[in-house]
């Protein structure tokens, strides 16, 4: 279910502040957060920011098609390896 | 004959149901369409008069994306999600299940026939 109108698309108030500081001074550096669930707004294109996967941070070049969506969806959280390779492992322990 | 938004033709069914061989028009859609035509959705096809039908096609043109044009916002926004590298955008890539499914079992729209992985016989 989408988010309330009334209230705005979320941005985590210290990850707005940070970029809104970088676009006045006009200097770009890479940010890093946690917090995956904040929107990317117009004010953000042309940024870097690096977005935790739960074990590292992803840097992310924000491109204006970017808009609208979540920091999240970048920086997948899973990694697939692939199934049925039969290792020596566990082919020992049959 | 009644030819709508391009292809379209067909004949023995009532306006409702054949409106909605347009690709992007549904049954409510077509309910829509008709009411603001003012035709009734009990009518054939075939029955309509020429004047009716061109009302219809007028609506249509006017106020909905049908056919091939809906069928490039579709593939447009979708290619968007591959390339800004989205999870969604990975999902279509790897021709997954993009809304969150569970594909421990089932997701075989998305996944295709079945192939059978793994399952080594052991000796």
């Amino acid at each position: 279910m989408g988010r309330s109108l009334k209230k705005g698309p979320y941005c985590e108030p210290k990850l707005l502040k940070k970029i809104q500081d970088m676009n006045d001074k006009g200097e770009k550096r890479v940010i890093k957060t946690w917090s995956r669930s904040s929107t990317i707004f117009p004010e953000f294109v042309g940024h870097t920011i690096a977005v935790h996967d739960g074990r590292k941070h992803i840097p992310i070049y924000l491109t204006e098609d970017m808009v609208g969506h979540k920091l999240g969806e970048f920086s997948p959280t899973r990694t697939f390896k692939g199934h049925g390779s039969h290792t020596e492992r566990s082919s020992a322990l049959k | 004959m009644a030819r709508i938004s391009g292809i379209d033709l067909p004949r023995d069914k009532r306006v409702e149901v054949g409106l909605t061989y347009i690709f992007g028009i549904g049954r409510s859609t077509a309910q829509q369409i008709l009411a603001s035509a003012g035709v009734n959705p009990d009518t054939r096809i075939k029955d309509l008069t020429e004047e009716e039908v061109n009302r219809l096609r007028e609506i249509i043109d006017k106020n909905y994306r049908v056919e091939g044009d809906l069928r490039r916002e579709v593939s447009l926004s979708i290619k968007r999600l591959m390339e800004i590298g989205c999870y969604r955008g990975l999902r279509h890539r790897r021709g997954l299940p993009v809304r969150g499914q569970r594909t421990k079992t089932n997701a075989r729209t998305r996944k295709g026939g079945k192939k059978t992985v793994g399952a080594k016989r052991k000796k």
